[in-house]
């Protein structure tokens, strides 16, 4: 430790820390632009110069490393005379028109002129200009002459998001930010640059000119997007979500949100919005009040009850619903005397079920995945699937962590991975099989005689033993489970064995949770219990009523033509649903509730923690929360234990003397460990997938479907999200092959091709991406361009359009 | 594509570096395409950084920051010109002057013929022979006058 004096205040800090971080210990304020906690140091601005004693002049105290005995003085008349002279420079270029900025009244630059600047400029010359570029529709360039080139966004792009898309052109005054040869910044966290830069240059579009600042209210607000809950600032005005900001919380999402939390909130003001309860008479829609519809649905579901039972009606909610409407609709359901309930809509192996020592779980608090030095990723769209955890998996990866992959796609990281088994989707529990083996083997160490017999068989590839090695080499070591591992139909076999491989390496095994409840669904009761159905069996054998908690069927369940063929042959479905969707086809109510920013509630994030929220403004037209929907359809139906009068209650009945962390355990006892399928057979040197019965044979061109749900498709907020949707990561979905398997096909890339799966077929364009496993297509789930196909797991058939294949 | 020269150049220079530093190669990779093709277009810069390894902006930033990269044709031959101070007192707004009117363009040009470029350059570090110009930034040339310019431009003419 060091000691030394800024301003006469005495602090200790670290040997190799700076000035800056002391000052920010003591809590001394030192103007800045370019240093930013998290990123790393340019000292490109100056602002910070300080009066170093003994240093012949004031030094950038972002850069300074602090020595024993040092005074420093922030405020001495040679520093704030060094900072005003930087200001005077920083304001020669800077337009000085702060009235018209879309930055004004939060800009960093105008707050430190107001502090340092002179009154009146005395620079008479012109001043630069620089043209606007075009980078995608999120980040708006603007106003580009107001870059003062503190290259926090370069560096943010180089270090966060792990891609550089912008960088600084051309030399001295001339410089400019911008990307290459125009092209658009892609990255799923770019949202962040707007809030790093420090002027008007870079802002967001979709807010720009809506707006002042000081007119927002903000409220403070938890993502449902994703499993790891970030923390926001809903920003409103007039009732309406204007924009969303990170709130920062250095054990959740640091102060990053990706853009999907950031930009999604245009889709709460989407045209789509459902204001009014409906009911369907006669085929027609017609607006009704709340009484009525809750009777209608209250007396429906009496019927369907008294003439065919209670497990004849089935209740589906998607895992961005709050913990609070989740209990509830559970609540509800067992009320009425079924137990058919399930959120883990996309979810295909329920064998597992009961068998679960409590929740899956990420298995350690967020944060350390920071301090893993060893990862074993299976199964996970990382980037566009958890855009936050990958980044912290990206920063343990710079201090040296080793990354190793098992996946059946090859998607670019952004950071370096040290080893990767891409196999199609059916090998992944063999592949997972040889890691096992290897490890053991690496480890000497015995394994069970179950695990034993469950590998016997498996002959480690050169990946799976370099991978096992890997993980042997480590100290702190994680094995993460990503959506695809959880929605595969082996999932729990991969999570057997991924759970014996943590073991023998002594790694933390975790859940990456798909959505902002994917934990806390099964503390909220919202799974069927030993008695009731899955959401696969709910379809597999449909039930003459449905309740639907924010699902659209046909993006959000694993195999939407069951899902589809489900609710067209039900007697009764009601939508509960933000927006009017595709359900006017098939549903006989639709109640309007309120998206996660009109109703107060909790999320319980992959890590186990239960996050409370309230509403950020009142829910739009005659949609309500809910929960209130909910409670009152229970004091309707006569449920017993419905009266609750705040959505706190309710969290109180479900939570309260509940020690979540028990709840929490990846481990599942009684399921046996199978010995997994042996890898493909060859045929003519390439593996044959296995075809699922009435499929097409393999002359026909069956393929292993590989699905993702792409990012600005994973739920109903973010699928309206106009901004979003033009992005390139929400292009309609291509199917994906290896371009020997195209060449086969007698397609080439850019041709469109039909997809069929099941009964479906639909028309995509092709691409050839030689890093895919032989024998598998990638087409995406969750988009209405593949909405008529089947399972997110299956066999599909790609052929030319024309159909003439020799 | 880089050419089979280009890269076979560009590995040489490699062997300099540590294998997980390929980007100290980007000025070299960037000057082996000027020779070849006279100028560095997007399009190299992108072959560029696939080959190194490297963000395309990277190697943008590298290329459009050191001025003896031509962003654009500059013809068969550059001639930069230096106008910086000792240049000038030695009479370089003459041989700007003479140039401009000979090739018939002005800094930035390019003669009909394609022979041609003009571009004006900052200190070349050999004040002593001022007034200079560059060829193609590897042949300078000082002590410029008017006869000394026909001549140079002659013999470029014929090459």
């Amino acid at each position: 430790m060091i000691n030394l004096e800024i301003d006469g205040k005495a602090v200790e800090t670290e040997h190799g820390s700076t000035v800056m971080d002391a000052a920010n210990k003591l809590g001394v304020y030192i103007p800045h632009f370019c240093y930013h906690k998290k990123l790393s140091i340019a000292a490109s601005c100056r602002m910070c110069l300080v009066e170093v004693e003994k240093a012949p002049k004031p030094l950038p105290a972002c850069a300074t490393p602090v020595a024993e005995g040092m005074k420093v003085r922030t405020h001495s008349e040679i520093a704030v005379k060094a900072q005003k002279g930087v200001m005077e420079f920083l304001l020669i270029n800077h337009p000085l028109d702060c009235p018209i900025c879309d930055q004004g009244g939060e800009c960093q630059l105008q707050d430190i002129a107001m502090g340092y600047g002179g009154c009146e400029s005395r620079y008479q010359e012109p001043k630069r200009s620089v043209m606007h570029k075009d980078i995608g529709p999120l980040i708006s360039t603007g106003e580009m002459s107001r870059c003062i080139h503190c290259t926090r966004c370069v560096r943010f792009g180089q270090e966060i998001a792990g891609m550089m898309e912008l960088g600084m052109a051309f030399r001295g005054e001339h410089s400019e930010i911008m990307s290459f040869v125009n092209s658009s910044v892609d990255s799923e966290l770019s949202g962040n640059m707007i809030d790093l830069c420090p002027v008007g240059a870079l802002t967001s579009k979709p807010y720009r000119y809506t707006a002042r600042n000081w007119e927002l209210s903000r409220r403070k607000s938890v993502s449902p997007h994703d499993g790891l809950g970030s923390n926001l600032s809903v920003q409103v005005r007039d009732n309406k979500v204007l924009r969303v900001a990170p709130a920062e919380n250095e054990a959740v999402n640091e102060c990053w949100i990706s853009d999907k939390d950031r930009f999604s909130y245009e889709g709460l003001n989407a045209p789509e919005r459902l204001t009014k309860p409906m009911i369907k008479q006669d085929g027609k829609w017609i607006e009704v009040e709340w009484q009525v519809a809750l009777e209608y649905v209250s007396n429906g579901l009496r019927q369907i009850r008294t003439a065919s039972g209670a497990e004849q009606i089935a209740a589906l909610a998607t895992p961005h619903s709050t913990l609070e409407e989740l209990y509830l609709l559970q609540k509800l359901m067992r009320g009425l005397g079924s137990n058919n309930i399930d959120y883990r809509l996309r979810q295909s192996d329920f064998s597992a079920d009961g068998k679960q020592d409590g929740a899956p779980w990420l298995g350690m608090p967020v944060a350390d995945i920071n301090t893993r030095d060893r990862f074993l990723i299976v199964g996970s769209f990382l980037r566009k699937d958890h855009p936050l955890l990958a980044q912290r998996v990206r920063q343990a990866v710079k201090k040296g962590a080793q990354a190793n992959i098992v996946h059946s796609i090859d998607d670019d990281l952004l950071m370096p991975v040290a080893n990767k088994s891409i196999v199609a989707p059916s090998d992944l529990a063999n592949a997972l099989a040889q890691i096992l083996k290897a490890l053991a083997a690496e480890k000497s160490a015995a394994l069970s005689v179950e695990a034993q017999k469950a590998v016997e068989a498996v002959q480690p590839s050169a990946q799976a033993r370099a991978i096992a090695h890997s993980l042997a080499s480590g100290e702190r070591a994680a094995v993460l489970l990503g959506n695809f591992a959880q929605q595969h139909p082996q999932a729990s076999q991969i999570s057997l064995l991924a759970g014996q491989i943590a073991g023998l390496c002594g790694a933390k095994f975790g859940f990456l949770g798909e959505a902002a409840n994917s934990a806390g669904g099964y503390l909220a009761g919202a799974v069927p219990g030993a008695t009731g159905m899955n959401a696969a069996q709910m379809l597999a054998s449909p039930r003459k009523a449905y309740i639907l908690l924010n699902v659209e069927p046909e993006l959000d369940m694993h195999d939407p033509q069951l899902a589809m063929a489900a609710m067209n042959a039900a007697d009764m479905v009601v939508a509960l649903s933000a927006y009017k969707h595709h359900a006017t086809d098939y549903a006989d109510v639709l109640l309007p509730i309120a998206p996660f920013t009109e109703t107060s509630g909790t999320f319980m994030n992959t890590e186990g923690r239960a996050q409370s929220f309230r509403g950020a403004v009142k829910p739009l037209g005659e949609a309500r929360p809910a929960w209130k929907v909910l409670r009152v359809l229970g004091n309707l139906l006569d449920v017993a234990g419905f009266d609750f009068d705040s959505s706190e209650a309710v969290r109180d009945e479900m939570l309260s003397g509940v020690k979540v962390a028990d709840k929490l355990n990846n481990r599942i006892s009684g399921v046996a460990l199978q010995s997994p399928p042996a890898p493909l057979f060859q045929r003519g040197g390439h593996p044959v997938p296995p075809l699922q019965k009435g499929a097409a044979n393999e002359v026909s061109g069956g393929f292993q479907r590989v699905a993702d749900v792409p990012i600005y498709s994973a739920d109903a907020v973010v699928r309206r999200a106009a901004a979003l949707q033009k992005t390139c990561d929400a292009a309609t979905p291509c199917v994906v092959m290896h371009s020997s398997e195209m060449q086969k096909l007698g397609v080439k890339p850019g041709d469109t091709v039909k997809v069929t799966q099941g009964k479906a077929t639909v028309r995509l364009v092709a691409q050839a991406n030689d890093t895919m496993p032989a024998g598998t297509a990638r087409v995406a789930a969750g988009h209405h361009a593949t909405a008529g196909l089947g399972a997110m797991f299956g066999t599909i058939i790609v052929e030319p359009v024309n159909g003439d294949r020799t | 594509m880089l050419s089979e020269q280009i890269q076979a150049r560009i590995n040489r220079e490699l062997n300099k570096y540590p294998a997980d530093q390929k980007q100290s190669a980007v000025m070299a990779a960037l000057r082996f395409v000027q020779d070849e093709k006279g100028w560095v277009a997007t399009e190299d810069m992108a072959d560029v950084a696939t080959y190194l390894g490297m963000p395309q902006m990277a190697v943008y930033e590298v290329a459009s920051f050191y001025h003896m990269y031509n962003l654009k044709p500059m013809g068969k031959h550059t001639i930069t010109v230096c106008t910086n101070i000792s240049c000038q007192l030695g009479g370089a707004s003459d041989t700007v002057a003479y140039l401009e009117s000979k090739l018939g363009i002005g800094f930035g040009g390019v003669t009909a013929d394609g022979k041609f470029g003009l571009r004006e350059g900052e200190c070349m570090g050999a004040c002593v022979d001022a007034p200079l110009f560059s060829i193609d930034n590897k042949r300078l040339c000082g002590c410029l006058t008017t006869e000394k310019i026909d001549q140079i431009l002659a013999e470029l003419d014929q090459s």
